[in-house]
């Protein structure tokens, strides 16, 4: 029986500008089983690094509101509950992020090993001579070459792969049960991409860490993830396991994700498929399909009325008008199909 | 497409002093040649050159040694009229369009800006030249009295991309345009430079790290490695027989939207990372990643040959 450590009811987070309220996530639901890889994929500003932060806590209340009717349950414990006491144990030793960014991230004026140990002796309350002997064992498993030397560097004497591992063995230190890695690629170079990808996969095999992927990037989901969750406009428009979102997904959005990226196959200067448009505004109340005003395949009731959820498996579900039985057949796109039958 | 060389850059070299006795060698020995109307890709991951080696062909930057011939025209030996002819034959598109874009201009002048130095219309004339440009590149005449922090990121991105069109260039440099946007803006942007291509018979030299992109819309590609290619060849033959151990490396990285390629890839891994372009030591640049260096290899530097047809390769192993 698998054991589900995370469970996010309802979550729907506003910010409050001046502008308006912004609603970045509205109501979005999903568990999380042991050592599984959930994939949140979406554009830019369509609330996946909001969720990432509202279940660690790490918005700022105000401008950021979560609001009433949420739930996010760890182990059995209510996040959104917890004491500020608890909350610094629950952040590193039960669920700890990777962020986007590794040159910004890590602290210029600590050396890593301080920056490493730093955890270490918080949480496990290890004495200086033991942090740092740990903090080398981290150093070594995330394959930072003479890491005896290396946890004197300071930031900015390392590369940006080698800070993304840095950032690794700082997340991992306290063997968290949960992680959550935003983008965690996005800002190196393909070569090392792959190296980090290996080793956040051999990581999750050792220590069963459940992780939550965020990232716009198909090839590396393709690679990486076991169950996928497409976001929209704050809310998820598709999910379903790896295999069911890329040979067998319905949404119209997930389709024009798929078929955007070029693939190494095609023939080159063919037309992309390009989705036209832009995400609706945030700030304003949406009626009906958040994604009508650009879907192909749009009718006149994706304009009044919100999607129910329709469940094509017990793993896959997607909320789309087309899959009411009365709707018009609509077959997956040729580029997408083509794929299948490989 | 014709045989005619729009561009031909020969042992184009560019360096840096970076401090006593030490150089960056950005660019070093890169020789290859754009054909009218075609698209050149230029790989590498950062800190390769790409860039830098697009500006210098631009004459933004000097060119330490070596010559860049335009129209058979050495252009860091033309004479003042000729370089500002130069300079509207061969526009830029920069890689972040919210830095790129004078945030105190209109998008009608950030346009027209190039137009009044180098065609001189009157204003009426100048006005209709901007909207049919924004047509052009997907957006309106109502665009040209707003600010660039009014417009999303593809839409700036448009901008740029008008901003280069609207002195009629034949030769655009487009370092990166597509990644600071969003994927499915991706493909809009790439399209209309496909489509602006086809109809205006531009020649693009097309820079950008994301390998599936290049391999989408460039006829040929080279691939750079710390300042200089090692291996140029057609799209087709570049990803379907890379040669060069570090363009296999290279491609076997890139992911892949589909599970059950990427479930049953061999991947090819490279160990350790790019070392630093300062004073580099003689012979081949990637040998101490290179799983086939030999003794040769610390020696001489290998010299880009043309090892089938068309195909280049700057490798000990051929």
């Amino acid at each position: 029986m698998v054991e589900k450590i995370l469970e996010v009811k309802n979550l729907q987070v506003s910010f409050h500008t001046y502008a308006g309220e912004v609603r970045a996530v509205r109501g979005i639901d999903f568990d999380l089983d042991k050592g599984e890889t959930l994939a949140l994929v979406g554009e830019s500003g369509c609330g996946k690094t909001v969720t990432a932060k509202a279940i660690m806590r790490l918005l700022k209340v105000p401008p950021a509101e979560i609001k009433k009717g949420s739930e996010i349950i760890f182990n059995g414990e209510d996040v959104l509950k917890m004491s500020k006491k608890r909350l610094s144990s629950f952040r590193g030793e039960d669920i700890s992020m990777i962020f986007q960014d590794p040159m910004t991230s890590l602290n210029p004026t600590m050396t890593i090993g301080n920056q490493i140990m730093e955890s270490l002796k918080i949480h496990k309350k290890l004495n200086k001579k033991e942090a740092e002997k740990e903090a080398i064992k981290l150093l070594e498993l995330v394959n930072i070459p003479n890491a005896k030397e290396r946890i004197k560097s300071f930031p900015h004497q390392l590369s940006g792969g080698m800070r993304q591992r840095v950032m690794i063995a700082i997340a991992l230190s306290c063997n968290p049960k949960i992680l959550i890695a935003d983008e965690p690629t996005t800002a190196l170079d393909v070569t090392i991409q792959a190296q980090i990808l290996d080793l956040l996969k051999e990581l999750k095999k050792e220590f069963e860490t459940a992780i939550i992927l965020v990232t716009h990037d198909l090839g590396v989901v393709a690679n990486f993830a076991d169950k996928i969750q497409v976001m929209y406009a704050g809310q998820v428009v598709e999910r379903g396991t790896r295999d069911e979102i890329f040979y067998n997904s319905m949404h119209p959005y997930t389709w024009a994700l798929l078929s955007s990226v070029p693939r190494l196959n095609t023939k080159g200067k063919e037309e992309l498929y390009a989705l036209g448009g832009t995400p609706p505004d945030l700030i304003l109340p949406l009626k009906g399909c958040p994604f009508s005003s650009r879907c192909e395949h749009c009718m006149e009731i994706c304009l009044e009325e919100k999607p129910e959820i329709t469940k094509l498996s017990d793993t896959h579900s997607l909320s789309c008008w087309l899959q009411h039985p009365y709707a018009p057949k609509t077959e997956r796109p040729a580029v997408l199909r083509g794929e299948r039958d490989e | 497409m014709n045989n005619e060389n729009l561009i031909e850059v020969v042992n184009l070299k560019k360096y840096f002093s970076v401090g006593k006795d030490r150089t960056l060698k950005a660019v070093d020995n890169v020789s290859f040649n754009i054909k009218k109307g075609e698209t050149l890709g230029l790989v590498g991951e950062s800190g390769c050159g790409k860039t830098t080696c697009g500006r210098t062909v631009l004459g933004i930057y000097q060119a330490t040694a070596g010559h860049v011939y335009y129209n058979g025209k050495d252009i860091h030996a033309m004479n003042r009229e000729e370089k500002l002819k130069f300079k509207k034959n061969a526009q830029m598109i920069f890689q972040d369009p919210y830095a790129s874009l004078d945030p105190r201009m209109t998008i009608g002048d950030i346009i027209g800006e190039g137009i009044d130095v180098h065609i001189k219309l009157s204003h009426k004339e100048r006005q209709e030249k901007i909207d049919s440009l924004l047509g052009k590149v997907g957006l309106n005449s109502e665009h040209s009295a707003r600010f660039p922090h009014e417009l999303s990121g593809g839409q700036r991105q448009r901008i740029g991309i008008a901003r280069a069109l609207a002195v009629e260039p034949e030769f655009i440099v487009c370092d990166e345009p597509i990644s600071a946007l969003d994927v499915s803006i991706q493909a809009q942007i790439v399209n209309l430079l496909i489509k602006l291509q086809r109809e205006l018979g531009l020649t693009y030299l097309f820079i950008s790290h994301d390998l599936s992109m290049v391999k989408h819309i460039s006829d040929r590609v080279g691939v750079m490695y710390l300042g200089s290619i090692v291996e140029l060849a057609s799209n087709h033959d570049l990803y379907e027989k890379p040669m060069h151990p570090y363009t296999q490396a290279l491609i076997s990285a890139i992911p892949i939207p589909d599970p059950k390629i990427e479930d049953n890839r061999n991947r090819i891994k490279l160990e350790g990372e790019v070392p630093s372009p300062i004073n580099t030591p003689e012979g081949c640049k990637f040998m101490k990643r290179c799983i086939h260096a030999k003794e040769i290899c610390g020696k001489i530097t290998p010299e880009l040959k043309e090892v089938e047809k068309n195909h280049f390769v700057a490798c000990h192993l051929f």
